[in-house]
């Protein structure tokens, strides 16, 4: 547990004197706030035309500004992370550091899930302003809102930022070059994305297995307010393969070198 | 303290150390010598427990380092040739961090930061950022990470690399005031540091060991005996004829005068020591006695010969 706890402290340490946090987290406010801006004024203007226009009908604006914009959120989140993990482990081996860790006596796992737990409290950071958006929306929405679809909604991004963190960490390990981390990191990512898409062509089995795959797939229902268990078991699993993968290879390192 | 049995790596198709087998005492400093890719570091990354063996095993502090790798890293104190350092960090703030992950109990934290702060001449600077430091401080720094958690064993992978002169002293003091309560594994290319820290030296090329033992008994053995250097003024021809009727003495070699005095060198017989008598010798022979010392060259021609005996049996087979 010390050990765990001191890696947590370093990690943050490092994340939050790096100016490459600020560069991420004033992107990542920036944009966006920027399109939880659009995405409600847009939704606004909607809901004003519909209730004067010739055929009145209620719209639950709330709601619909909550799953553009955390669907927004989610793009976002894949083109920033990758800067997030890039030099979790690629610095350590480029700065000779590694050469400390593993020969302290810290466990794989306590090193792995300190650098983990850190990345996730950074994620949590980068989240507070999607919160208060949020919060936002339920305070001053008539009638007012339920909160409990609100908070399963914010589950979306935190859940989707984690899986991703954790493959971020396990391409990290592989290399000591973080722009190769970043880049290799940024293009399974892309291809995470792209997959959704080449899923929803058809209904073929195949199709079906890609799009169970797809880390936006499972990130819809959330964001429409709908807690499925199997959504958050995919994530979590998600997260586990990552470390374990990352925990296989740092183990294969100390042999290959 | 630390046992070696016939260590093996590879690294593909290269053996990077081959069939390496020492002993070490506790409170001994052990020196390795050997020339730039000898095996050295890869025989410290395995002591270390950073990198595992093909064969053989290593015990330290009664613990294997593959069988019980979390015992033996919390009696081992290492410090890599590039020392690791955050450099985002003071000081203070890395000791601290070195200190948690090596178990340091928390109420001995502080303690042991100050104690190896004044053992490495750090308190000026324990709230400096680390980039900010030179490479001398940085090596300080590095072995304080090394001593925190007062290891049983100290491995240094070329302590002194990159350093002043006036630190290379430092260092070596410091190193030689810890010998005794911690015992020492340092490597270098560097031989008269391993005459001046070390009790015993192995002598590692191309992966092998080729000799381990004291400093004197390695030129002893080689020479098959002692040189020493000898500068004296006055008539030289008659004093060399002296000098070699002295019992012991196998052959005078005249180096050449400069400055009117002339370099001899004396190589002698066995381990007694010689030089008293000789000095006597000298002056009741008329001679002007400037300089008397054991010759310095002599590890490194015992090193030459070793190291390139060895690559000439190679090319050989």
């Amino acid at each position: 547990m010390t050990n765990y706890l001191a890696i947590l402290r370093k990690e943050l340490h490092a994340l939050f004197v790096s100016p490459i946090a600020y560069v991420v987290l004033a992107v990542f406010f920036g944009v966006s706030g920027y399109f939880f801006y659009i995405v409600l004024s847009f939704y606004v203007r909607q809901a004003a035309m519909r209730q004067f226009g010739p055929y009145p009908f209620p719209m639950d604006v709330p709601s619909l500004v909550m799953e553009s914009y955390l669907g927004v959120m989610s793009t976002i989140i894949l083109f920033v992370l990758p800067m997030v993990t890039m030099g979790i482990f690629a610095e350590e081996r480029k700065r000779g550091t590694m050469e400390l860790l593993l020969t302290s006596p810290v466990t794989y796992s306590q090193l792995i899930l300190g650098k983990f737990s850190a990345a996730l409290i950074f994620l949590l950071v980068m989240l507070v302003p999607a919160v208060f958006n949020v919060w936002l929306l339920v305070t001053y929405s008539e009638p007012r809102p339920s909160i409990a679809p609100y908070l399963i909604g914010l589950l979306g991004p935190f859940l989707l930022g984690a899986a991703l963190l954790a493959v971020g960490i396990f391409i990290s390990s592989l290399t000591e070059n973080q722009i190769v981390a970043a880049a290799t990191t940024f293009g399974i990512f892309i291809i995470l994305w792209v997959l959704d898409a080449a899923a929803a062509s058809s209904t073929t089995t195949w199709n079906e297995v890609l799009r169970y795959l797809s880390v936006l797939n499972h990130y819809d229902d959330f964001i429409r307010g709908i807690f499925d268990t199997q959504h958050l078991v995919f994530y979590l699993s998600f997260v586990f393969l990552g470390l374990f993968l990352t925990s296989l290879s740092l183990e294969s390192e100390r042999w290959r070198r | 303290m630390i046992q070696v049995e016939s260590l093996t790596k590879r690294y593909g198709f290269r053996t990077a150390v081959q069939d390496v087998t020492f002993e070490v005492q506790r409170g001994e400093i052990l020196g390795f010598l050997g020339p730039n890719g000898a095996g050295k570091t890869t025989t410290m990354r395995i002591l270390s427990g950073y990198l595992p063996a093909d064969e053989g095993r290593a015990v330290v502090a009664g613990f294997d380092v593959f069988e019980q790798p979390l015992e033996a890293k919390r009696r081992i104190g290492y410090l890599p040739e590039q020392p690791p350092l955050y450099t985002e960090m003071t000081v203070d703030g890395f000791l601290d961090f070195v200190a948690r992950i090596k178990g340091v109990a928390p109420a001995d934290r502080s303690e042991r930061l100050q104690y190896v702060k004044d053992r490495c001449g750090l308190n000026d600077i324990g709230s400096r950022l680390v980039k900010h430091l030179s490479k001398g401080y940085r090596q300080r720094v590095g072995l304080a990470q090394a001593l925190i958690h007062d290891p049983d064993v100290l491995i240094l992978d070329e302590p002194t690399i990159g350093l002043d002169p006036k630190q290379i002293i430092e260092v070596r003091e410091l190193i030689k005031s810890l010998g005794g309560d911690h015992t020492i594994i340092l490597s270098t290319h560097i031989l008269p540091e391993v005459s001046m820290t070390c009790q015993r030296v192995v002598i590692i090329n191309a992966g092998r060991i080729v000799a381990i033992d004291t400093p004197e008994n390695l030129i002893y053995q080689l020479t098959g005996g002692q040189r020493i250097e000898v500068e004296i003024g006055g008539s030289a021809a008659e004093l060399i004829e002296v000098i070699e009727r002295l019992p012991g003495v196998r052959k005078v070699v005249d180096q050449g005068a400069q400055d009117g005095r002339r370099l001899l060198v004396v190589e002698a017989e066995g381990k007694t020591e010689i030089r008293p008598e000789l000095a006597k010798l000298i002056v009741d022979g008329g001679g002007e006695l400037y300089r008397m010392q054991p010759e310095r060259m002599s590890l490194e021609e015992v090193f030459l010969r070793l190291t390139t005996e060895e690559s000439e049996e190679e090319a050989a087979r």
